[in-house]
């Protein structure tokens, strides 16, 4: 693995991308690796475009600044492929995650991607059908440790079951590691 | 070495246990963005009965300082946190706690002072307090901002010192930012710092005392200030004091001013804050690809470190600064000041180039810091001069 990975989420404000970005960071320090999470604070309002950011790394991590050119981007509404250039600084050789009902090939020529590999999920189907609400975030990193590898997806669902055993009961923490699960399976992959 | 425990926490979390760790007998604060989740956390450790604080809820900042004022005056220890235009309502209760030598601890969390209106990273607001009389420490990380809460308390109490320390760290970057961090165990902590035993307290009634008497025309004013420079001055020694015993504690480095790939540099660049990563991140590319980088992040800001700052930079052939606060109509920005000040006396006069970057929290790209050190070659080389007044990465 390299030393550095950077990921970029795209999503709406509301949809959890900020405690999916949060999640990702510390299932990577559970596995003893560096990280950083950071939303980009701005104007709070339900629906509206945001970016959060992690950084995992076997190194100490010394840079603090937004992600310029990410290796992985993760968007969590496919509506915001039209407004926002999600794919901006990707690297040549960089994953993207896209929510969607659409296969990854067809994801790819959207958005006109020639190089790298391309992943789609319906993390909002997932969601509907397990938590019966739509929440995509969590479906999305298991979508995520299955297109880039960067961590197991048991990794992800015994941090997700500890951490949220604090706050959720068990059915919702069920339902959150089934959606994790789900997705890992499922996402299309191209790439 | 103590025992530690590796967490993912925010840096304004950190701080809150750092302070509840601490045991502070008062905190009156009022909150602002990003300080808030200091003050929230740390109101929530005080309703869960995890630290047996006195929590004064203020009306504005004014007041927080002031009931800081006349808590440390009783004889408690006190910390509180602000940032940006609460520091700036607190402006004159900063003199009076200076002035009448209280050993407060404040975070601070640094952000731009309007107009316009904005709630991001800058220094404006510290930097604008810094003549208060304040002990002044600077965080990279949320790890520093744990470790400089925490020296914070062993400085401002020292029988030597009995001065205010304000312990910064970057709004949002290091405030908000969930980053990887080593917190020490409480019993380490209670024992590091110790009971506070205050000095000539107003709840002691077998000594009874006056604190902030008139001190007019004829009266000893003058020679207050000059008792408070010479306990800024005994400081410097108490802080690098601490500084030591926590580090044998910790495990972590700490220095007035830490230096990085200084031994042989060229070419340096001085900063402040989380910042300092940023270059550092650069300065090793760089010596990767031959180019001797170094970098020199300034910790303490007051007492500044002129003769530490003085010896890391001698051998270089051009140094850069960079500021993340204004001093309109000022030839830099204030660390640029301070900096050039302390090659004053430096046996070769060494180029120095000032930088004001970051107002309001625009972002430090990686290419901003290459093309200061770009900049610095030609400098070193004999091809362009410092000069002028460079806003880095401006629109």
């Amino acid at each position: 693995m390299q030393q550095l990975t950077e990921i970029r989420w795209h999503a709406r404000a509301g949809q959890g991308a900020v405690t999916a970005a949060k999640l990702v960071a510390e299932t990577a320090l559970e596995l003893d690796q560096y990280m950083q999470a950071m939303p980009e604070y701005g104007p709070e309002r339900m629906g509206a475009p945001i970016q959060a950011f992690t950084r995992i790394s076997t190194i100490p991590i010394e840079i603090h600044n937004n992600i310029e050119h990410p290796d992985v981007v993760v968007v969590l509404d496919e509506s915001l492929l039209s407004i926002v250039d999600v794919t901006r600084g990707l690297k040549e050789d960089g994953v993207v995650i896209v929510n969607t009902c659409s296969p990854a090939a067809a994801v790819r020529s959207r958005l006109g991607r020639t190089t790298g590999r391309v992943a789609a999920i319906d993390a909002s189907g997932i969601s509907l059908d397990k938590l019966k609400r739509e929440m995509p975030n969590t479906p999305m990193i298991g979508a995520l440790a299955k297109a880039t590898g960067l961590f197991e997806v048991d990794a992800v669902c015994d941090h997700l079951t500890k951490t949220f055993g604090k706050k959720f009961t068990q059915e919702i923490i069920d339902a959150n590691v089934a959606s994790v699960r789900t997705a890992y399976e499922e996402v299309s992959i191209d790439g | 070495m103590a025992t530690q425990k590796t967490v993912s926490a925010t840096g304004n979390a950190v701080v809150a246990d750092a302070m509840r760790q601490c045991k502070p007998d008062v905190m009156a604060a009022y909150p602002i963005t990003p300080q808030t989740t200091i003050v929230e956390e740390f109101a929530g450790f005080v309703a869960k009965g995890r630290v047996h604080t006195e929590y004064v809820t203020v009306e504005s900042e004014h007041s927080a300082m002031s009931a800081c004022v006349g808590a440390s005056a009783a004889g408690a220890r006190v910390m509180t946190a602000t940032s940006s235009q609460g520091l700036a309502l607190m402006w004159e209760e900063l003199h009076v706690a200076s002035g009448m030598r209280l050993p407060i601890v404040m975070a601070n969390a640094n952000r731009a002072l309007s107009a316009p209106i904005n709630i991001h990273c800058d220094h404006g607001d510290a930097m604008g307090a810094r003549d208060a009389g304040w002990v002044m420490l600077f965080a990279e990380t949320a790890q520093e901002a744990y470790d400089n809460t925490i020296m914070a308390t062993r400085i401002a109490e020292n029988p030597a010192v009995l001065l205010p320390v304000m312990s910064c760290l970057d709004g949002f970057i290091t405030t908000h930012s969930i980053d990887r961090v080593d917190v020490l165990d409480d019993e380490s902590v209670a024992e590091f710092v110790g009971e506070y035993a205050p000095q000539n307290a107003l709840l002691d009634i077998d000594q009874p005392v006056t604190h902030g008497a008139f001190a007019g025309l004829g009266g000893p004013f003058f020679e207050f200030k000059r008792a408070q420079r010479d306990a800024m001055e005994r400081s410097r020694e108490v802080i690098s004091s601490v500084g030591a015993e926590y580090s044998e504690l910790s495990g972590r480095p700490f220095g007035a001013v830490e230096s990085w790939g200084m031994e042989d540099a060229d070419v340096a660049i001085v900063v402040i804050g989380s910042t300092a990563g940023n270059v550092r991140h650069v300065a090793r590319q760089l010596r990767a690809e031959g180019v001797k980088a170094g970098i020199v992040k300034v910790r303490v800001f007051r007492p500044f470190p002129y003769a530490e700052l003085a010896a890391a930079l001698s051998g270089v052939k051009a140094v850069a600064v960079l500021d993340r606060a204004e001093s309109f109509g000022a030839e830099g920005g204030p660390l640029f000041l301070e900096v050039r000040s302390a090659l004053y006396d430096a046996e070769t006069r060494v180029p120095v180039a000032g930088y004001i970057y970051g107002l309001g929290g625009s972002d430090v790209r990686l290419e901003l810091i290459e093309r200061v050190y770009s900049d610095l070659s030609d400098i070193a080389a004999g091809t362009a001069q410092p000069g002028g007044f460079v806003y880095l990465g401006a629109r």
